[in-house]
């Protein structure tokens, strides 16, 4: 299973970074997106995989998980949901203000030229 | 004791409260709104000014959010060198805030709630001493940033914001990554408790604590705007408004001061395996990026950029003395902080005057028209000029002569002299050619009627905290020996562990 979650989160970071350094806004958010949810899941996973067992105290227990990682990936996912919505409404006023969706403000064929 | 108790919150909690009354205030006359964040950003003056009299004797208060006991709860922890960065931030504030008053806040809305939530941010990772928390207030500031870096809107703003908040949201998911190994590996998130657990890495884990220090450092210097990672700066504060670029010269700052904490308590001399993680980085990325903002200081082709880059600059030898990491570069370096600070916020707003009043030349380096009050905009030009060039008598020179000093038993000694030498006289030369440009080489224009001077208002923020850089001087020798005290502090993390962990007791 820890090879299977590494493998997901090296790909959604991969995937994440490639579209995070296309030209257009669409694909960066949604390349931010990927990698916001690789590091939640990385930061999930860092109070080790365990099946089955409880995260806080009872009498039935036979062990725990860490709760910890659980409380800190909320936060980041609150934070990151706050974000990407942030992004996306600055990336709509960057394409209504520069009149068109490139990072940098270029029209397309200039883009093919630089 | 009881009063004394809750004083390390307040200076977090009060911007806060600021913020959600002004939220609720939005609809109120603007008088009102301006009167409660002027007076919520002064009460900050004193309360910093509390905490520096409470930490000058070498005190670390500790404050147990919920009385959760360390490590298992958040502390704030005020010591000399957060004392001294609330002090910094919150005179900056005040000014900025002045100037924005005289006008740009009506630019868009909700200014002042995005402004004292800055502060909040600002507050809180100066006084956190927890690493999970560090990285909760940077999401602050840095949320709050983007609203004010875009207050105002237009094309450049927008096109510079969406670099700024990428990169920066980037930089976030790094920081989380670091802190997520951090944790797998120590199993804690308190910084106090992280030094204790770092010093006793295993072999095993030794590579992972590694990369994720370094991890943390390239997110550190990415908000210090330290090479390869400053390219963002200059466009970002060129464009933004001329108050939110002045409260951002302390925004690069943090970036600085999270390096000179986690480095200093993590990974400094006493941390066994990982000691000194940073040695062979800091300095030479310093050194490189002190020439290159100084060089960007020189081709600038407007005031503002002009100053953007010197704030590049400034953070090279700030990061430099951090690099060197001996008591006296670390003094130097903390003398060094609040002036770039409000030097380089001076400016700022001054190049927004000089812009304003030029009219359509703004502040490009152009001939342009004679401007009317240009005898005052000068005086206050060359002072605040001579200030970030480092010359004699003001703090600029100071902090360099004592960083140049600090470096004579270093084996960098020949990289830095040459360098801060050779950038203090390209700066020089810089500012010279921009003053007499904006100055001297005027035309006589055809409706100089149409311009007006500014305003005694615009300039009484620029003077006053030309008089703060003035103040640096005057106070040197006590300011001095608390920097040194402060070095002194951090080269000795075991006080501030005891003062963390020993609370848990």
């Amino acid at each position: 299973m820890e090879a299977l979650i590494a493998l997901v989160i090296g790909v959604l970071t991969a995937g994440g970074v490639f579209l995070a350094l296309r030209g257009q806004t669409f694909p960066v958010v949604l390349g931010l997106t990927l990698m916001s949810y690789a590091v939640n899941l990385f930061l999930f996973v860092m109070g080790r995989l365990a099946i089955g067992v409880p995260p806080v105290i009872s009498a039935a227990a036979e062990g725990y998980t860490d709760p910890l990682p659980q409380a800190l990936v909320l936060t980041a996912i609150v934070i990151s949901f706050g974000m990407t919505a942030f992004v996306i409404v600055l990336a709509l006023k960057a394409r209504a203000e520069i009149g068109n969706d490139h990072v940098d403000g270029l029209q397309r064929d200039e883009d093919r030229n630089a | 004791m009881n009063g004394l108790m809750h004083l390390p919150i307040l200076p977090v909690i009060l911007p806060l409260i600021a913020g959600i009354v002004l939220l609720a205030l939005r609809n109120a006359p603007l008088r009102l709104q301006r009167g409660v964040s002027l007076v919520a950003t002064l009460a900050l003056v004193p309360l910093a000014i509390a905490l520096v009299q409470t930490a000058s004797d070498g005190t670390q208060l500790v404050y147990q959010l919920g009385n959760w006991v360390a490590p298992y709860g958040i502390v704030l922890v005020v010591d000399r060198l957060a004392a001294w960065m609330l002090l910094t931030t919150s005179l900056l504030a005040v000014f900025a805030l002045l100037y924005a008053i005289r006008g740009s806040d009506t630019e868009g809305r909700h200014f002042h709630v995005l402004f004292q939530l800055q502060l909040f941010g600002l507050n809180g990772a100066f006084l956190t001493g927890d690493l999970f928390n560090l990285f909760v207030f940077f999401e602050i500031l840095l949320l709050a940033s983007y609203g004010l870096l875009l207050h105002g809107g237009g094309r450049k703003r927008v096109k510079a914001g969406l670099h700024y908040v990428v990169i920066n949201l980037v930089g976030s998911t790094l920081f989380l990554f670091a802190v997520g190994t951090l944790y797998g590996v120590t199993g804690t998130l308190n910084m106090a408790d992280l030094a204790v657990k770092l010093a006793a890495t295993p072999p095993d884990n030794l590579a992972l604590v590694q990369s994720a220090g370094l991890l943390l450092f390239a997110v550190f210097a990415l908000k210090a705007a330290l090479l390869p990672l400053y390219l963002w700066l200059p466009a970002a504060y060129a464009h933004t408004s001329a108050p939110v670029a002045a409260l951002f010269a302390i925004m690069t700052k943090v970036g600085a001061y999270s390096i000179l904490r986690v480095y200093a308590l993590m990974f400094g001399d006493d941390a066994g395996p990982v000691a000194n993680l940073l040695d062979p980085w800091l300095a030479p990325l310093a050194l490189a990026t002190l020439t290159l903002g100084m060089l960007g200081a020189v081709a600038a082709t407007a005031l503002r950029q002009q100053v953007a880059y010197l704030v590049v600059a400034s953070i090279g030898s700030l990061l430099l003395a951090f690099g060197l990491g001996t008591r006296d570069a670390i003094a130097a370096g903390l003398y060094y902080l609040p002036h770039s600070v409000f030097a380089a916020a001076a400016l700022f707003l001054l190049a927004d005057s000089i812009g304003r009043t030029r009219g359509e030349f703004t502040d490009r380096f152009e001939s342009g028209p004679e401007m009317p009050g240009a005898r005052v905009l000068g005086g206050l030009f060359f002072v605040a000029a001579a200030a970030i060039a480092g010359l004699p008598p003001l703090s600029g020179f100071l902090g360099k002569f004592m960083l140049l000093k600090a470096a004579l038993d270093s084996p960098l000694l020949p990289w830095v002299w040459s360098v801060v030498l050779a950038t203090g006289l390209a700066g020089m030369i810089a500012l010279a050619r921009s003053g007499s440009l904006l100055f001297y080489r005027t035309h006589s224009p055809h409706g100089p009627a149409s311009l007006t001077p500014p305003t005694a208002v615009a300039l009484a923020p620029v003077a006053g905290l030309l008089l703060l850089v003035a103040g640096l001087v005057i106070w040197a020798g006590p300011l001095s020996d608390y920097a040194s005290a402060t070095a002194a502090q951090l080269l000795q993390p075991q006080q501030y562990i005891e003062a963390v962990l020993g609370a848990a007791s």
